[in-house]
């Protein structure tokens, strides 16, 4: 169907349709120096203000670096990173849709660890030491303020000040029962407690192990969701971090476990020092889970990575082993075997893959060697100027009337033509920019014009071989067939160079370059086209009904 | 209408006065090089974009645009303006000048600005050092990618054609690109992000110029007898059949870079007045350069000889 005039109108309407359909759903992304963006300061969290200028510099060095790598992957074209002083740092980005995504990714610490965990027995032996430090260091009366501050059922003063470490939170119906009249039995408890003995009351207080259940799992308890900002903020507490049995420490899972109606957090008990971290990592991609389909992030560790994991686990088979992001536990699987070089972490379900697509992403660009805070965060106003911008759109317009006025003065109705197949190029190159999500900047424009200029040159380069076949004599038909056919080897030559050019400045190349390669060749092969089939096109259409012989404008 | 149709210059019988053309532009190009070497220390003259320099940050207490404060800033050599917020605040890019500090620029950013606007019309709410925008690596990678594409426009052009035209392609787009430096380089042209890209633009349509130019050869060679035709006739005639075309196509680009030269504002004149300078010599170079390179890679090496026994026209794909 496409050897006949109508076949390949149809199909030029078809690639325009396609094109058009791409920009409408997509839209065209205009970069920082068109159309501005988000713009964030960062700054390396240093809340006691121990760190020294130097340390400072060079962790926002490494910071730069991670966070190029992780918007590189990210798929943002030519954002702006820049230090600003020595210890923060400017990034700006285009076109972006979730900002909250964006600032996550870039805030994410993605510190990775592998860490041993720990039968409860030495902490448990050590939790009335860290009841005691806790009681001791915020003393009685705060503690009962801090009971009344967290109004959530169950938790009300008397069971925060006097509850066993054995009472399970699922029973909880004497706990209801308080908080049904906690002023009054409150009251009382603070009189009973004020008559009591100073030991005898130390004894008694049992602030954090009484938010503290029997764990489902080895090496963990299970704290009520509820509970889990008091259980975090005594944790915090350096008194009771010394008061921790040596080389262990507790740390929360991610996850959220129902224990019939009420919910729950984890808390493992883990190894201090962690025997691996994400500094030994390789790779990591984000995948379905094939047996549950929930999506999970498997990784690969480097040689000398996967040596240390299999001399480890092959000596802890049985144990369990604490993947933590952040600080928290993602899981926690039994060693039933040396594990060699792969993992996985797996996300839950019910994550949407996207997020684990994020986490690859952080893992793999590396993690950030401290807290990032966000100072500032506003939007920018395109770093050209719009005064520049709207110079730019007057000038581009009348250079291309000056173009559409050239052609048409020179080769009259074939001008004409020529001009038409532009504007089917125009149509191609936008719809194909948008297709690929490249992102249009000022260097794209140069690549652009690279290539209107290669598309206006293949129509001179047709038509005036056309024009030297009538010349030396041949019939219109012929002459049009012979002008195209013998165009064809210089504009196939050409644009295979420059398509070769610009593919290699996409490989080797970064920021503007990269942008300049990507329009540049989508301008090529759509120039190509253009020229080659839509000229050709639109000439045969104009022939039709002519006689052989007949004289044409050109 | 038709122009040059008919033509019948001697191009490659001048190619002496060519050479004389093309090797003085080229030491005047390294001389203006190695000169900025010693007195600017880097031997082109590096925009922020690459050097890093000062961040003022200004709040203006009426509505300012951006185009007002680039006129009050100096116009075509003001230094970056961006919008910042939805207020009338700006972040001034500006280098910074050797012997100046970051407040030296804010007072003289400041001065200007109480000249232009009034005083009191304005604070400048922050000044900041800043590193560049790009390092080391881009121009690296740029370099590395250009040789490489030489390397494989060399086997391209040498499969297609013979390997002399690959040569000689290569060689007239280094040619072109370091004219086109060494303009740089002589005016202090700052150079900016896009004038990398300006440059890469240049590369690309000096090969393209070039190689209508080489298919015209290839096609003379190939006809009947063509390879017993005086080579430099044929040089000749081949560049002035293509003339007409290289006229109008080098033309309408050129009208179109004035008209944004003239029309575009201060902000791409430079990137404009770049690419219009490397069209002319893209232009210019695949007639007097790419051309006789031909000549005398064939006199002196003798390369392309063998390619006589093939007498088969390049295949075009039917479309």
């Amino acid at each position: 169907m496409f050897k006949t005039v109508r076949g390949r109108l149809a199909l030029i309407l078809i690639a325009m349709v396609v094109s058009g359909w791409q920009l409408y759903a997509n839209g065209l992304k205009l970069g920082l120096d068109l159309q501005g963006g988000m713009h964030l300061v960062l700054e390396v969290d240093d809340p006691n203000g121990t760190l020294t200028a130097d340390a400072k510099a060079d962790m926002i060095d490494r910071v730069d670096r991670i966070i190029r790598t992780r918007i590189d992957e990210l798929g943002v074209e030519e954002p702006l990173i820049q230090k600003v002083g020595n210890d923060r740092l400017i990034v700006e980005l285009a076109g972006i849709s979730d900002e909250n995504r964006a600032k996550g990714i870039i805030q994410q610490a993605a510190f990775l660890e592998w860490k041993l965990v720990l039968p409860t027995t030495d902490m448990d032996a050590a939790l009335p030491r860290l009841d005691r430090a806790i009681v001791a260091t915020l003393g009685e009366d705060s503690l009962r303020a801090m009971g009344r501050a967290t109004a959530a059922p169950g938790q009300n003063l008397e069971e925060l000040l006097f509850g066993g470490g054995d009472t399970t939170k699922a029973d909880s119906t004497s706990g209801a029962q308080g908080a049904d009249s906690t002023a009054g039995s409150g009251l009382a408890a603070a009189a009973a407690a004020a008559t009591d003995t100073v030991a005898a009351r130390e004894a008694v207080l049992r602030p954090l192990s009484a938010l503290l259940n029997r764990g489902d799992v080895e090496g963990t308890y299970l704290v009520a969701v509820e509970d889990v900002p008091t259980v975090e903020q005594f944790l915090a507490m350096p008194e009771v971090q010394r008061a921790f049995p040596r080389n262990q420490v507790l740390q929360w899972g991610e996850e959220v476990v129902g224990r019939g109606a009420r919910n729950y957090k984890r808390l493992y008990v883990l190894e201090k020092e962690p025997f691996l971290t994400g500094a030994f990592l390789e790779n990591a991609v984000a995948a379905r889970d094939p047996q549950y389909n929930q999506p999970q992030v498997q990784f690969q560790l480097n040689r000398a990575g996967g040596r240390k994991f299999q001399r480890f686990t092959s000596a802890h088979v049985g144990d369990y082993l604490a993947i933590v992001l952040d600080g928290k536990v993602m899981s926690a699987p039994v060693m039933r075997d040396r594990i060699g070089a792969r993992g996985q972490i797996d996300m839950g379900a019910g994550t949407p893959l996207e997020e684990a697509r994020d986490l690859a992403l952080v893992l793999r660009a590396g993690a950030l060697p401290a807290k990032l805070n966000v100072i500032e965060e506003r939007t920018v106003g395109p770093s050209l100027g719009q005064d520049s911008i709207d110079k730019g759109e007057v000038a581009g317009l009348v250079g291309l009337i000056l173009v559409v006025l050239i052609m048409v003065a020179y080769y009259r109705l074939a001008g004409a033509l020529a001009v038409l197949a532009l504007a089917v190029y125009v149509v191609f190159v936008l719809g194909g920019l948008s297709g690929l999500h490249a992102t249009l900047t000022v260097p794209g424009i140069a690549g652009l014009i690279l290539s209107v200029g290669m598309a206006v040159d293949a129509n001179v380069l047709i038509f005036e071989r056309i024009r030297e076949e009538l010349a030396a004599g041949r019939a219109t038909r012929t002459a049009v067939d012979e002008g195209f056919a013998n165009a064809l080897s210089a504009i196939v030559d050409a644009n295979i160079t420059t398509l070769i050019t610009a593919l290699i400045l996409f490989q080797f190349g970064t920021g503007p370059v990269r942008g300049f390669a990507v329009t540049l060749s989508i301008g090529i092969v759509a120039s190509f086209v253009s020229a080659i089939y839509v000229t050709r096109t639109f000439f045969l259409l104009y022939l039709q009904g002519k006689k052989a012989s007949e004289p044409i404008s050109i | 209408m038709r122009l040059f149709s008919g033509a019948h210059y001697e191009f490659i019988e001048k190619r002496k006065k060519a050479y004389v053309f093309s090797g003085t532009l080229i030491v005047v190009s390294l001389a203006a090089m190695v000169f900025n070497i010693f007195t600017l220390g880097s031997w082109l003259d590096y925009g922020v974009d690459f050097t890093g320099g000062s961040l003022v940050q200004v709040k203006f207490h009426k509505d300012v645009t951006a185009g007002d404060l680039r006129a009050a800033l100096g116009g075509a050599q003001a230094p970056l303006i961006t919008r910042f917020g939805e207020a009338s605040e700006f972040l001034i890019r500006a280098p910074l000048a050797e012997g100046l500090s970051i407040d030296d620029v804010a007072a003289q950013v400041s001065d200007q600005l109480t000249a232009a606007f009034g005083k009191g019309t304005f604070e400048v709410e922050s000044k900041d050092l800043v590193s560049a925008k790009v390092g080391g690596e881009l121009q690296r990678k740029a370099a590395m990618a250009i040789l490489f594409s030489f390397v494989l426009t060399l086997i391209y052009l040498a499969m297609r054609f013979e390997l002399r035209f690959g040569m000689a392609a290569v060689v007239a787009t280094i040619h072109d690109i370091t004219i086109t430096l060494g303009f740089l380089a002589a005016f202090r042209v700052q150079i900016d992000l896009p004038s990398v890209a300006a440059i890469l633009t240049i590369v690309g349509y000096s090969l393209n110029d070039t190689i209508v130019v080489f298919d015209r050869i290839r096609e003379n060679l190939n006809k009947k007898g063509g390879r017993r035709r005086d080579p430099v006739e044929l040089l000749d005639s081949s560049v002035n059949e293509t003339l007409p075309r290289t006229v109008l196509t080098s033309g309408t680009t050129i009208a179109v870079l004035v008209a944004l030269l003239l029309l575009g504002g201060a902000v791409i004149r430079d990137f404009t007045l770049v690419l219009i300078l490397g069209i002319v010599i893209g232009t210019y170079s695949s007639i007097f350069v790419a051309t006789p390179a031909l000549l005398e890679i064939q006199d002196r090496w003798g390369l392309g000889k063998s390619a006589e026994k093939k007498k088969k026209k390049p295949q075009a794909v039917p479309v």
